[in-house]
């Protein structure tokens, strides 16, 4: 049986020589999707700013009526909603304001709730409500903040420990192409306007933990190089490195893709942002483990003899002795 | 590293069909047949956003806490005072500032009275709750202990826990979580519940009952103006009240708690058919409110909850028995909600919910039978996949690939509530199915480039499984990471998601890297191939 060979063997693309326009490439990337969060923002959900979200299938239609929903729930004097499809064509999510704090936050939101949904019952009767999420002011401020700390958190922990595993200059080198990974998600959920919740920081979370597999196959591979290939000259490793591991990098991203394909064309579709957010960062992280990850240790001063143990002062002195260089 | 002694294959079989067959029960569940009665059922549990239900988060001000703590001190010095032989005279108590402070009326009473102040400020143990100090010979000043305080806040705080348990289970709800978080909230999750209006309207309700004396020398022009007579306290009538919008000037002191009820019953009046509540004080409150009713025949007194009157009807005869209604524009249901929460005593704190969140039980149907065709085809795909790139070795991915997918539902079958299955948790399931093959993947280059460099067969499988694994072990550790800071950090479907992935980083490496090497040296170990295709 003749088997299936993405990569061919002795396969050697010179992945670093373009190892400028690429990085390049990918800092402009970083720049406008930091410009977009700054100017357009991401679209936040009422776990981190708070309010009142009611979910909504019209069961039998082909596609939610938002026009019409809007003016009804208008009507009802609670400020304009935010209705925005979700998931399928006909499911929704209403996002209302909810007041600031006091005992009159919870009242309002419960009074809220029973009228939006009894009116639009009244209008749809074959209506399905699927949730109601209603946050406060101060709990959606908590919700973001542990969130970004965890991102903060996992981010450094990973570091560390890779740091500690090799050498501080792939600690470094892993911790960029993180901020690489994350900083274009978030550019696309900012471009896109996708919602943005609780569920996305997981997502954010598992691709670091994802996006790093990559990373370590590689430093692995160049940790092990480094001890046999003394004398090879540093950016000649890395692309050998990088051609040795690339038809196992390519598997293994084309079997997660397999797999989040399937689940973002058949999977619940309540789920689609997180799933979306996962599928962009194994792209992303597969790209940044081979382009940005790798170069930046020659960048980072990594040398031919990093993983060869420091001589001693006496070895030093022997090795003069002997008259060699 | 491949020999594998009888007993070796006999115990990874074993665990292996512990985890796996565990995931049986809930697979038979999902396509609707009966699992055999006489079989053990450890079933995968299902998060609130698959299962339907409703989650809350409830919150207390411990600022409350701590005015109410100044308010019994306040009360108890001018009794220890007044009871004094003879009385020490004091001024005003002032509670500004989060602090009790008075002045002696004559500085000799000093020693008398800091010796009588002493016992009210000790609490449990050697801990003081409040410190003492005297300022200018006659001024007292009492400030609680941030101990103190704390532990008031957290005896508080379980009373609270224990009176929400004990009003979710008078509403007759099925299997509810009740948990306290930090220091000052209250998780409440209810499977099933899908309009939780009653659930807050019950849980929103403190139900500090006080029957106090109406002041009935009060300017009504004084009372609409909120200027309150010495020695009095003005509260406005409820809501749907005959007299809402109005208020009531009652006496401050000399008034009934109702916390010393042994029960409340909703009822009806028989004369107008009206709803309202009947309560049922202990012998030592009904000895109280015989006392107060008696002594005030003829006196309109206020039924005041959670600091608004409720009603204000007249005392026509002494109440002896200790059994009283309470009457105030109820309905059914709210007289209802009124006599559960008297029951299950007042809260001590008011709780306010935070956060809620109530999924419907359809979408969580939908979402698993989605999320089930999405594993499949998946799996399906990446298996075909697998096949295709490394044959033989391709197939011995596929076996562990199943197995982990059933270790993983099993093993969560087996931890039961402590590992739901929620809607990111699935995505996760799939997720780690594509994850897992990276192990195999590893594995099968790495053995393919050993081959290549010219290694015998058996070296070269060696030689994969060997070189492969640091990679793995450290890929592993760096996804752990994250999915412990998941859990630690996220909220309920979240940390959902982390349970499976943590499970499935254990699982995968079994599977992927143990069972295959057990299956591959068998296979090498029966055939003797001279080469392998890879």
């Amino acid at each position: 049986m003749k088997l299936l060979k993405l990569i061919p063997d002795n396969t050697n693309i010179r992945f670093l020589r373009w190892r400028i326009p690429f990085y390049a490439v990918s800092l402009l990337l970083m720049a406008a999707s930091v410009g977009l969060l700054f100017t357009k923002g991401l679209n936040l959900g009422v776990d981190f700013v708070g309010g009142q979200m009611i979910r909504m299938t019209f069961v039998g239609q082909p596609a939610a009526p938002l026009a019409d929903l809007r003016a009804r729930i208008d009507r009802l004097g609670y400020g304009e909603p935010i209705i925005q499809q979700f998931g399928g064509p006909n499911a929704v999510s209403v996002r209302m304001r909810l007041p600031e704090e006091g005992a009159e936050r919870a009242a309002v939101a419960a009074r809220m709730t029973t009228q939006i949904t009894a009116t639009v019952r009244q209008a749809y009767p074959r209506v399905r409500i699927d949730g109601v999420d209603s946050v406060s002011g101060k709990a959606s401020d908590e919700l973001f903040s542990d969130g970004m700390l965890a991102l903060v958190l996992a981010a450094i922990g990973i570091s560390i420990y890779i740091w500690i595993r090799f050498e501080w200059q792939f600690g470094v080198g892993a911790l960029f192409a993180l901020v690489h990974d994350v900083t274009l998600t978030l550019g696309l959920f900012s471009l896109t306007q996708m919602e943005f919740d609780l569920n996305i920081v997981a997502a954010l979370l598992t691709l670091i933990g994802y996006s790093l597999n990559d990373n370590i196959v590689v430093y692995d591979r160049v940790r092990e190089n480094l001890m046999k290939y003394r004398k090879m000259p540093i950016a000649e490793l890395l692309d050998l490195s990088v051609n040795e591991t690339l038809s196992r990098t390519v598997v293994t991203s084309l079997s997660l893709l397999i797999t989040l394909v399937a689940l973002l064309i058949l999977g619940p579709d309540v789920i689609f942002g997180f799933t979306a957010a996962i599928t962009m960062g194994i792209f992303v992280g597969t790209y940044s483990s081979i382009y940005m990850a790798t170069p930046i240790l020659i960048w980072l001063g990594l040398k031919s003899d990093s993983f060869v143990p420091a001589e001693s002062a006496a070895d030093r002195q022997e090795r003069i002795a002997r008259g060699e260089a | 590293m491949l020999d594998f002694p009888t007993w070796k294959k006999a115990w990874l079989w074993l665990v292996t069909l512990a985890c796996a067959l565990a995931a049986l029960p809930s697979l038979v569940a999902l396509t609707g047949a009966r699992w055999p009665a006489v079989l053990p059922e450890p079933m995968v549990n299902l998060g609130l956003d698959l299962a339907g239900g409703s989650h809350i988060l409830l919150e207390a001000d411990s600022r409350q806490v701590a005015q109410q703590r100044l308010e019994t001190m306040d009360e108890s010095v001018r009794a220890a005072m007044r009871l004094a032989e003879p009385r020490i005279q004091i001024g005003d108590i002032s509670t500004s500032g989060g602090r009790l402070s008075f002045m002696l009326a004559n500085p000799a009473d000093i020693d008398r009275a800091r010796e009588l102040l002493i016992p009210l400020m000790n609490g449990t143990g050697l801990r003081s709750d409040w410190t003492l100090s005297v300022v200018d010979q006659t001024r007292f000043v009492l400030t609680p202990t941030q101990a103190g305080l704390d532990q008031a806040v957290k005896d508080a705080m379980s009373t609270a826990t224990e009176v929400v348990r004990k009003r979710i289970d008078a509403l007759g709800t099925r299997e509810p979580t009740i948990i306290r978080q930090g220091d000052l909230r209250i998780v409440v999750q209810v499977p099933g519940l899908q309009d939780p209006t009653a659930l807050k309207a019950l849980l929103g309700q403190t139900a500090k009952l006080e029957f106090k004396l109406v002041d009935q020398t009060a300017l009504p022009s004084d009372v609409a103006q909120g200027i309150a007579p010495p020695g009095t306290q003005i509260f406005p009538f409820a809501e749907g009240s005959p007299q809402q919008g109005q208020s009531l000037a009652v006496r401050r002191l000399g008034g009934i708690r109702g916390d010393s009820l042994t029960n409340a019953v909703a009822g009806v009046n028989p004369q107008t058919n009206e709803p309202l509540v009947n309560i049922q004080f202990d012998s030592q409150g009904g000895q109280r409110f015989a006392d107060l009713t008696t002594r005030n025949v003829n006196k309109p007194f206020a039924i005041i909850l959670d600091g608004k009157v409720l009603s204000a009807p007249n005392i026509n005869e002494p109440i002896l028995g200790g059994a009283a209604q309470i009457s105030g524009s109820f309905t059914a249901e709210s007289a209802n909600n009124l006599a559960i929460a008297l029951r299950s005593g007042a809260l001590p704190v008011d709780l306010t919910v935070i956060e809620e969140r109530t999924v419907g039980p359809d979408l969580g149907a939908d979402s698993i039978e989605k999320g089930a065709v999405a594993l499949l085809v998946g799996l399906g795909l990446l298996m075909v996949f697998m096949i295709l790139t490394y044959g033989r070795f391709g197939l011995y991915t596929c076996a562990s690939l199943i197995l982990n997918v059933l270790m993983i539902l099993g093993v969560m079958a087996w931890l039961g509530g402590a590992a739901a299955l929620t809607l990111p948790g699935i995505a996760g399931l799939v997720l780690t199915v594509g994850a897992a093959v990276d192990a195999n993947v590893l594995i099968n280059e790495r053995i393919r480039e050993e081959r290549a460099r010219g290694r015998r067969v058996v070296q070269a499988v060696e030689a994969g499984y060997k070189e492969a694994s640091r990679a793995i072990f450290d890929a592993n550790i760096t996804n752990t990471i994250a999915a412990v800071i998941m859990f630690m950090f996220g909220s309920g479907p979240i940390r959902g998601f982390a349970v499976v992935l943590m499970i499935g980083i254990v699982t995968s490496v079994f599977t992927a890297v143990t069972l295959t090497r057990m299956w591959v040296a068998g296979w090498l170990r029966r055939a003797r191939p001279a080469d392998i295709v890879l």
